[in-house]
């Protein structure tokens, strides 16, 4: 008895978001369109709620629940408290677009914070079924939100993509646990570990498992060369969905590979070291080249998440507390970044105007000089030009890179950030160099607007300052992994 | 207050700017440019003026790092933001912070679109720059390198030429190149010694190939810049399309930015690198010398020329250094400040030409001494110094380096000395195009001669040119102990031993 009610306690937060996505869910049965705005309030007190108690229950120690199923640590802490930060952007970011496009209902609400519970619990899966469970329900919320708008053919045909190539990935990614479950013996990532230790165990079909699992991986995080689904899904679903995808799943989909490569199969670090190489270099080619034909904004952007996910690869390549950390450094600047790059996109956008092609952007330096400085700090930064937060995101991981001894593919990864850069210049380019075409005002609540300036000018605050932010992210990586 | 002030001087250099630059684009107001206009230039006065203690206040004495300052900044990789200047910074600390000024005034009536954001990207470009010369960290030297270039790919692609954001692009591309393979050896640096502290590497002993690449690391990054044949290609670009105020900071200071480093970076940290690599470099050198000089010769846009004759100078400035003798360090070490005086002189006085009659062709021009004497009497006078006459300090730093080649090897000074002959022929065929003979047209028939506002600035630069050219000693002093410092430490192998 005394168990489970300390099993339930360190889910507590988990608990508190789903009974909240349950309540908005039967809630807006019963609210007129006028008092919705009352759900938009649940949903926000709900991360906050659960941002307070992760917070107030921290300790530094690892704890494990559900019969080690279930782990908190700092890394979970940190994690989760980075997702209930972005989650509560995006709903701040996304009120006034859902608005205008008749989505402004419980579904919406009740969907996102049920992918936040599954990325939570992706975050603290200690077993490959948690972080199975965790996958799923983060997947199956996310299918469901982008064809959330019915009536457009576009969304649902991204909808349809997205399902189909990820019910595969996830296929995949069981089809290779249940290879390493049938070596090992074990689902628990721990007695994964220890099955492994001294390394006489090590089978052929093992590492065929683990193939798999780092397709599967791949697929979810959009590595090349399982990138295809990226740009379809990024640009045909609503603006507020692809924010939400290209954001903070990434910082679960981050947990996932340190839970169960680096927790649970260090003995095979060598073999997925190199492929987790492969795919990094193949992804910043990928990325940063194909990322120069586009027109369209949220393609563009989608290929820029591709090169960003290669560099979030290098760092974990580097198998060290180091590179995770320096990885983990990199995912969350990049989610900061992502979220005030789709941020300043939804701005733009107005009721039957989609802000998605380059050419919507010529000229906004002369419409507002303010978002236009936004957007250029958001470029930089995510071309990694000091002073932002970019260039240290960069910084971490390429030292991390170099001191694993991989000097050459950093030399390569860095001829690759100068083509990369091209691209945000383009859209600097157009906004400061170029007249503007539509020269309509650009409308937005006051909340976003304030935000909105936060979140960019943090990129610029953390780029003069990013040693909090470093110390977190070691803090998260050293308490947990050593 | 004032205790606090002498021992934050640098920070204040570099910050004030910064802050004043913001402080300007708050007044963005394209109404009333006038509030803007005076902001900025009690900005960049404010700035020069903070500049000034590092001269009076330096101790010549002294080669090695003086008014430092610092403190632990980024803890994780041991980063610190320590700053200090020595004989060569101090030069050329002063110089960006008097060309901002200049670059203020110059831009007075002839910006009207956006002043505010124009005069906001120098300002903050000065601290920047500043902050290069003085950064004693390689990551907060690597910051203000890069960031300096955020303004200037703005002031390029909004207020310029035609083709600008051709010009622009390629400029921040080529520059990011260079850098991040330098930043690539800072962290390798890093991992090998625990520490970004410039002073560290000096003493850190490495084989030759190690030292190699990391000086051609750093070589990418300098020779973008500085620029050094063959990768100068975006200067001539850029200078043509960037706005006047923009191509006087180009050509005075960034082009420096180069230079500097050679001397901080690429040549303490590898001195063995250097000596062995020095062939190439001189090599290179002499060829932007020679051959950028003729292809100066046969240019039909007046900037072109210009940023052509840039490079050529700047070959002096590369021979200098890798010479390693007192004279041909220490000469172009005055190249580098003269060159900055001249060629800014030289774009202010085409930025003059072009306000009037919005062409830069040579051949738009002729007989322009008739109308605009006054104009056309300083534009002889800076075309001269520009070509190395006696008396201005384009002689001083050229003849300093050349005499330093003749200890080396007398076809190097040869060779380099020939630029006394082509520099004379491109810069005054120019002005004899397009100053004398009959009055060309009738636009040139109307000219008006230069205002009290370009008197001023044109006045100022000359004094300075004369003054250098006649008395280069107060310069001198001040870098003196520091070269000789640093030859000593270059002429030291690093080679660890047994090897």
């Amino acid at each position: 008895m005394e168990n489970i009610r300390y099993d339930l306690i360190m889910a507590l937060p988990e608990i508190v978001i789903l009974s909240m996505a349950m309540i908005i869910l039967l809630a807006d049965l019963f609210l007129k369109q006028t008092s919705r705005i009352a759900i938009y309030a649940l949903a926000q007190l709900a991360l906050l709620v659960a941002a307070f108690i992760t917070f107030s229950t921290h300790t530094p120690s690892i704890g494990y629940g559900f019969t080690g199923a279930f782990v908190d640590d700092s890394l979970a802490d940190v994690l989760k408290l980075m997702i209930y930060l972005g989650t509560s952007l995006i709903f701040i970011y996304t009120r006034q677009y859902i608005q205008l496009r008749n989505m402004f209902r419980g579904e919406f609400y009740a969907l996102v914070l049920f992918s936040v519970v599954g990325m939570m619990i992706m975050v603290s899966g200690q077993s490959m079924l948690t972080l199975y469970i965790g996958l799923e329900l983060l997947s199956l919320s996310l299918y469901a939100l982008v064809a959330l708008d019915r009536d457009n053919a576009r969304a649902t045909e991204a909808a349809m993509k997205y399902f189909v190539l990820g019910a595969l990935a996830s296929g995949m990614l069981l089809y290779g646990m249940s290879m390493i479950y049938g070596m090992t013996g074990s689902l628990n990532i721990s007695d994964i570990n220890n099955a492994l230790m001294g390394g006489q165990n090590i089978h052929s079909v093992l590492i065929l498992g683990l193939v798999f699992v780092v397709a599967g991986l791949a697929f979810k995080l959009g590595a090349v060369p399982f990138q295809m689904w990226v740009p379809d899904v990024y640009e045909g679903s609503p603006t507020a969905m692809t924010m939400l995808i290209s954001s903070v799943p990434k910082l679960a989909a981050f947990a996932f590979i340190i839970r169960l490569l680096v927790q649970g199969l260090p003995t095979l670090a060598v073999d997925w070291q190199q492929m987790l190489m492969i795919m990094a270099v193949l992804s910043i080619i990928i990325g940063n080249v194909t990322a120069i034909a586009q027109t369209n904004l949220k393609r563009m952007l989608a290929y820029s998440t591709i090169s960003h996910v290669g560099f979030v690869l290098f760092g974990l390549m580097s198998a060290s507390i180091n590179g995770y950390a320096s990885a983990l450094f990199y995912i969350a600047s990049y989610v900061l970044m992502t979220l005030a790059g789709f941020g300043i996109i939804l701005l733009l956008s107005r009721k039957g105007f989609e802000a998605e092609q380059l050419d919507d952007l010529k000229g906004l330096n002369q419409r507002s000089p303010w978002v236009a400085f936004l957007m250029l700090i958001v470029m930089f930064s995510m071309a990694g030009v000091p002073p932002t937060l970019g260039f240290y995101a960069k910084f971490t991981v390429l030292q991390a890179a170099l001191q694993a001894g991989y000097l050459w593919l950093v030399v390569f990864a860095v001829l690759m950030a100068v083509i990369g850069a091209f691209y945000y210049l383009r859209v600097i380019k157009l906004m400061y160099f170029d007249e503007p075409i539509d020269k309509h005002p650009i409308q937005a609540p006051f909340d976003m607007r304030v935000t909105l300036s936060v979140n960019a000018c943090a990129l610029l605050v953390l780029g003069l300052m990013p040693q909090g932010l470093m110390s977190l992210c070691g803090y998260a990586i050293f308490k947990s992994l050593s | 207050m004032v205790e606090y002030f002498t021992q934050h001087i640098l920070s204040f250099a570099i910050w004030m700017p910064i802050f004043a630059g913001i402080l300007v684009l708050f007044t963005a107001n394209d109404n009333k440019p006038n509030v803007t206009r005076w902001l900025a230039l009690a900005g960049s006065v404010a700035s020069f003026l903070v500049t000034i203690p590092l001269y009076t206040h330096f101790n010549v004495a002294d080669g090695g790092f003086q008014f430092q300052e610092g403190f632990q900044w980024i803890l994780s990789f041991n980063i610190n933001y320590h700053l200090g200047a020595d004989g060569i910074a101090v030069p050329l600390i002063l110089l960006t912070s008097f060309t901002t000024v200049i670059v203020v005034i110059a831009a007075w009536e002839v910006i009207e679109k956006r002043v505010a954001q124009y005069m906001a990207s120098f300002l903050i470009m000065s601290g920047l720059m500043i902050g290069v010369f003085s950064a004693l960290d390689a990551i907060l030297y690597y910051v203000f390198w890069e960031a300096m270039l955020i303004p200037l790919f703005l002031i390029i692609g909004i207020w310029g030429g035609p083709n600008r954001v051709y010009a622009t692009i390629k400029f921040f591309l080529y520059t990011l190149l260079g850098s991040l393979l330098m930043l690539v050896a800072f962290i390798y640096l890093y991992h090998q010694t625990g520490s970004f502290e410039i002073v560290d590497y000096y003493n850190y002993p490495m084989p030759l190939n190690v030292q190699v690449l990391i000086f051609l690391a750093f070589f990418a990054a300098f020779a973008v810049k500085i620029p050094m044949w063959p990768v100068h290609t975006w200067l001539p670009d850029a200078h043509v399309e960037a706005p006047t105020g923009g191509s006087v900071v180009l050509a005075a200071i960034a082009l420096k930015l180069g230079g500097y480093s050679f001397l901080r970076f690429a040549m303490p940290i590898a001195p063995d690198a250097a000596h062995y690599l020095s062939g190439f470099m001189i090599t290179l050198s002499l060829i932007a010398i020679v051959y950028i000089a003729l292809v100066a010769l046969a240019q039909k846009d007046m900037k072109k020329l210009i940023a052509y004759s840039s490079i050529s100078h700047m070959g002096f400035v590369t021979l200098g250094f890798f010479l390693f003798n007192n004279l041909g360090l220490e000469g172009a070490i005055v190249q580098m400040v003269s060159h900055g005086f001249i060629s800014a002189a030289m774009f202010l006085a085409v930025g003059v030409l072009y306000d009037r009659m919005h062409s830069r062709q040579i051949e738009s021009y002729g007989g322009v001494a008739n109308t605009m004497p006054v104009f056309a009497a300083f534009a002889v006078f800076f075309a001269m110094a520009n070509s190395g006459l006696p008396g201005t300090s384009g002689f001083v730093g050229e003849f300093m380096v050349i005499l330093g080649a003749i200890q080396v090897n007398f076809w190097y000074a040869f060779l380099a000395s020939l630029t006394l002959i082509f520099g004379a022929a491109y810069t005054l065929w120019m002005v004899k195009r397009v100053f004398y003979g009959e009055i060309a047209n009738p636009s040139v028939a109307v000219l008006k001669d230069i205002n009290k506002r370009e008197f001023f600035i044109l006045a100022t630069l000359a004094l300075l040119v004369l003054a250098l050219g006649v008395y280069p000693q107060p310069l001198t002093d001040v870098t003196n102990a520091t070269v000789t410092q640093l030859l000593s430490h270059l002429a030291q192998s690093k080679l660890p031993a047994g090897l």
